[in-house]
């Protein structure tokens, strides 16, 4: 019997397995930006001179800036997870809310570095790059595709926390309910509620022959199963983040520190 | 079954933040390694700090430290491609 139960809750609840599978999305992940920095890596040893001088044309303050946020929001990333796997749902969802907060902030900076960059002509096939020297322009079609594809995502991973806050915040009512064949044994009796120390927190009249029905509304009720598969759910967006945060930690000094 | 236990192994907040401060103090030294025009070595050295940051962020914040062996072996076999392939294509450009 306890078997069979066991096996049920395996079915429903696999959370290895579902590491496993993210991992391998991960994987992919890994190898598409892998074959960038590989395309990055043959140009910087074709083209060293204007990849330095290109280079010390971006703003190294804001690229410092963007990993320290990143790097940041990881930590709060973790530490929601961490919240959620000790049971504190509203801990966990602050943390997700700073974690989504900077990522915008990541992504607004972002916005005014590419600004500045159009804004003085240096984008990809413009007129103004495309009398650059060639290093330059492939440097900087580098720049924006990695930076871009990072970009998106971060963007993506900000829509995941979206979902999540709204599975971890979220309460179902469960509703029970007693019809016909099962009531008569409850005839002459009445239901009663009772708090944690066994005291009568209110009782109904006697249940009599009129009563048809007896449903039970138990309203934000979240259940240790909803909460682990949560937990789940959350590990796996935190991996992805993760996983955002450390091709950053390589796109940062490949893009804005070799020409210091 | 042991999978579930092992589920709730739970890392400390502190051990988060220590990371945390770590992942911060080794941004610095890049910053401060590539201020030092070290030339070619440079990129070496913000490549190594970059690999040691990411360990530091597979390990602790992604659990790969607290994970079995099926996840170390998955996570270690792919970074060793990636390592071949790029290697590979640089024996290729560097003897061209």
């Amino acid at each position: 019997m306890s078997q069979s139960a066991d096996l049920i809750m395996e079915k429903h609840f696999d959370p290895v397995g579902a590491r496993v599978g993210m991992w391998l999305f991960l994987f992919t992940e890994l190898l598409l930006f892998g074959g960038l920095f590989l395309l990055y890596a043959i140009y910087l040893n074709k083209y060293p001179d204007e990849f330095h001088y290109a280079s010390s044309q971006l703003d190294q303050f804001v690229g410092a800036l963007n990993t320290i946020i990143l790097l940041t929001s990881s930590l709060t990333m973790v530490l929601s997870v961490g919240a959620l796997q000790r049971n504190s749902r509203n801990l966990s969802m602050l943390f997700l809310v700073v974690t989504f907060l900077l990522g915008a902030a990541f992504l607004v900076n972002k916005y005014f570095e590419w600004g500045a960059k159009i804004h003085h002509g240096i984008y990809p096939n413009s007129a103004e790059l495309l009398q650059h020297p060639q290093g330059e322009i492939i440097f900087y079609g580098l720049y924006y595709t990695m930076t871009g594809l990072h970009g998106l995502h971060v963007i993506v991973g900000m829509v995941i926390m979206l979902f999540l806050l709204v599975f971890i915040g979220r309460k179902r009512s469960t509703v029970m309910t007693m019809a016909h064949g099962n009531l008569e044994k409850l005839l002459g009796k009445s239901l009663s509620l009772t708090g944690p120390k066994n005291q009568k927190i209110w009782q109904s009249e006697p249940i009599s022959e009129e009563v048809q029905e007896i449903k039970l509304v138990v309203k934000g009720l979240i259940t240790q199963e909803k909460m682990n598969s949560n937990a789940v759910k959350l590990e796996n967006s935190g991996l992805y983040w993760h996983l955002v945060d450390i091709i950053w930690i390589f796109l940062f000094p490949l893009f804005y520190l070799i020409a210091i | 079954m042991d999978n579930k236990h092992e589920e709730h192994q739970l890392i400390s907040y502190g051990t988060y933040i220590m990371v945390w401060l770590a992942l911060l103090t080794l941004t610095g030294l890049t910053i401060t390694v590539a201020g030092l025009n070290l030339k070619n070595f440079a990129i070496v050295a913000a490549i190594c700090i970059a690999g040691f940051k990411s360990m530091l962020v597979l390990n602790y914040f992604m659990h790969l430290k607290f994970e079995s062996a099926l996840f170390k072996n998955m996570v270690y076999i792919t970074l060793f491609t990636l390592v071949v392939i790029i290697g590979l294509t640089f024996t290729d450009i560097s003897f061209r």
